[in-house]
């Protein structure tokens, strides 16, 4: 019954998609700007949910409450943090000044607007490849979860391979359609979905143990500790270094960084800007709070198990119970979409395509063969990062597993080639090339450590990377072809 | 006046990123309907930074990005500007 129900819902949701993708693919011009920008058209209510959506949708549902669970809900303040204040911030100082630059020059990706004020082809081929050497094995873990969580459901009747199998060829089939605009249309759904659901959860189950006080005396008198603020899991810097490097890592990942430039107008930007923080709160405090009463309450977590669902299957009715894991694994799908989508636009704009006009001596391609290379690069990238989720390589899962960090190093130098025009492309190369190492040498090797005092190596890293762009940048030199003006003379919203 | 306004903002934007996390409560376990204090807190800090964002975004959006005289004009003209250009679902 459960699994008939889960499947269900599964499949309807997936052809719900497949109709949102067709009603985006009849609208679409064919251009690459339309499929990854959906031609800059987004409002304010599918903006703040396809972002929303994009960023939060797998760990809200699982990871969170598990966190919640074993250490306490401290992590909600983590999230509010990093998510809502820092993220925000970031979204005014990175994102309104990228989409100016994208309405004036028409850039589609970060290492398209880096390289032409730096004057130099492969300087951006150096941004979209870091980003990409991130961004793949990040992807590839997600066709692992949803490959593993298809397993789980089915209780082995579609083994891992097939189930991993069947989410890629309904991804690449889904984003080669939809694009952009389908991607984002979709995510507002689910935004509004996993914001409800969450809170009907959260009620239902208060409603069944009789209100928060009796749920909150019951973890008193199991885990006390969970309730008071900090324990040694929870130190001040682990949580400072913990919000500062994803809250940076977030702005930098191709997928939400993309979505800067596709904003319709400055409105759209400012009412975004000044709603995210009630949304992120809205969503993390039940989601975490959940994970957190279970504490108390009388369910067993297998070990390795999610929390969520035990939670549910207890308390909540089987059909709601099913809904909810069905749109979580909806949820996990939907964010694979968006990252395969600007996962393909770096490597066809900033990698294929600047190598084939080198090659061939053409100063520009076609709209119309640029879109359909656009889409070969989807079934390329989805292919290969399916191929490696079947091997799943140790050193492709830690690089996966520490992308926020590693994304966080580009954002210093990123903002300071924003603000600071005196930043040479000597200072950024030795910037982004210095953090990128050290951080990597923190991961792989053991002579560099992974903690100081505290500080996680991505928050050194971050800081090694700021003064090296700055200490490099004050002792070169601009080269002849950098536009040091760029980013600064003639920025206006009209 | 523009760069008294733009440092005035940074350090709201300081106070805001210090305070989401109330260290002040550090080790206090009371809690309020159920709920612990430092969550209410927390909650309460964030409809405080909307609140502040939005009065950014209506009176100094554009500052440190857009040049002088852009942002004020800018300010003015949004308050006539239509949603124009916004797609939805």
């Amino acid at each position: 019954m459960t699994l008939a129900l889960q499947l269900g819902i599964i499949v309807g949701y997936l052809i719900l998609a497949l109709a949102i993708g067709l009603v985006a693919y009849r609208l679409a011009d064919r251009t690459a700007e339309d499929f990854y920008l959906a031609s800059r058209t987004f409002g304010t209510i599918v903006l703040l949910f396809t972002t929303f959506a994009t960023l939060l949708s797998a760990f809200t549902f699982f990871a969170g409450p598990n966190v919640a669970y074993q250490q306490g809900p401290e992590w909600v303040l983590v999230m509010g943090l990093m998510d809502g204040i820092i993220f925000a911030i970031l979204w005014y100082v990175i994102g309104y000044k990228q989409w100016l630059l994208g309405q004036n020059h028409g850039y589609v990706t970060l290492g398209e607007m880096l390289g032409d004020r730096f004057g130099a082809t492969w300087f951006r081929g150096l941004v979209a490849g870091i980003s990409l050497v991130w961004l793949f094995p990040y992807v590839m873990l997600q066709q692992v979860g949803a490959g593993t969580a298809l397993t789980a459901l089915t209780e082995g009747a579609i083994p891992y391979w097939a189930g991993a199998g069947l989410i890629t060829a309904f991804m690449i089939l889904y984003v080669v359609l939809a694009g952009m605009r389908g991607i984002a249309w979709t995510d507002t759904l689910q935004g509004a979905f996993m914001l409800v659901v969450t809170w009907v959860a959260m009620l239902w189950l208060l409603a069944v143990v009789g209100g928060p006080t009796s749920a909150t005396a019951a973890l008193e008198a199991e885990a006390a500790q969970h309730l008071a603020l900090g324990s040694d899991h929870y130190t001040p810097q682990w949580m400072l270094s913990t919000a500062i490097t994803i809250g940076f890592g977030v702005a930098m990942f191709p997928q939400v960084n993309q979505r800067f430039f596709a904003a319709g107008s400055r409105t759209v930007l400012k009412r975004s800007f000044a709603l995210w923080p009630i949304l992120c709160v809205l969503l993390f405090v039940p989601s975490f709070l959940i994970g957190a009463w279970a504490r108390g309450l009388d369910v067993t977590i297998p070990e390795g198990g999610n929390v969520l669902p035990v939670v549910l299957a207890e308390y909540t009715p089987v059909w709601f119970a099913a809904l909810v894991i069905a749109g979580a694994m909806a949820a996990m799908m939907s964010s694979s979409d968006s990252m395969l989508l600007s996962g393909s636009s770096y490597f066809t704009r900033d990698l294929y395509r600047p190598v084939l006009e080198y090659r061939s001596d053409i100063q520009s391609i076609s709209a119309q063969r640029e879109d359909f290379v656009a889409r070969v690069g989807v079934v390329i990238f989805a292919t290969a990062s399916f191929l490696a989720s079947l091997v799943n390589p140790a050193t492709l899962f830690e690089l996966g597993e520490a992308a926020f960090s590693g994304f966080a190093q580009l954002a210093l130098p990123v903002i300071v080639a924003l603000y600071w025009r005196r930043t040479t492309r000597a200072g950024m190369t030795a910037g982004i090339l210095a953090s990128q190492a050290f951080y990597l040498a923190s991961l792989f090797t053991v002579v560099v450590p992974s903690a100081y005092a505290g500080w996680t190596a991505g928050m050194v890293g971050m800081v090694l990377g700021l003064v090296v762009t700055v200490g490099v940048s004050l002792v070169t030199t601009p080269a002849a072809d950098e536009q040091r003006a760029l980013y600064f003379d003639g920025l206006r919203a009209d | 006046m523009r760069h008294l306004q733009l440092v005035g903002w940074l350090a709201v934007a300081v106070v805001l990123c210090t305070l989401a996390i109330p260290w002040f409560l550090w080790g206090d376990s009371r809690t309020v309907a159920g709920i612990p204090l430092w969550l209410w807190w927390h909650i309460g800090w964030m409809g405080l930074t909307s609140v502040v964002f939005w009065l950014f975004s209506r009176r100094a959006w554009g500052l440190g990005i857009e040049p002088d005289g852009a942002t004020q004009a800018g300010n003015m003209a949004a308050k006539t500007e239509t949603d124009a250009g916004g797609d939805q679902p």
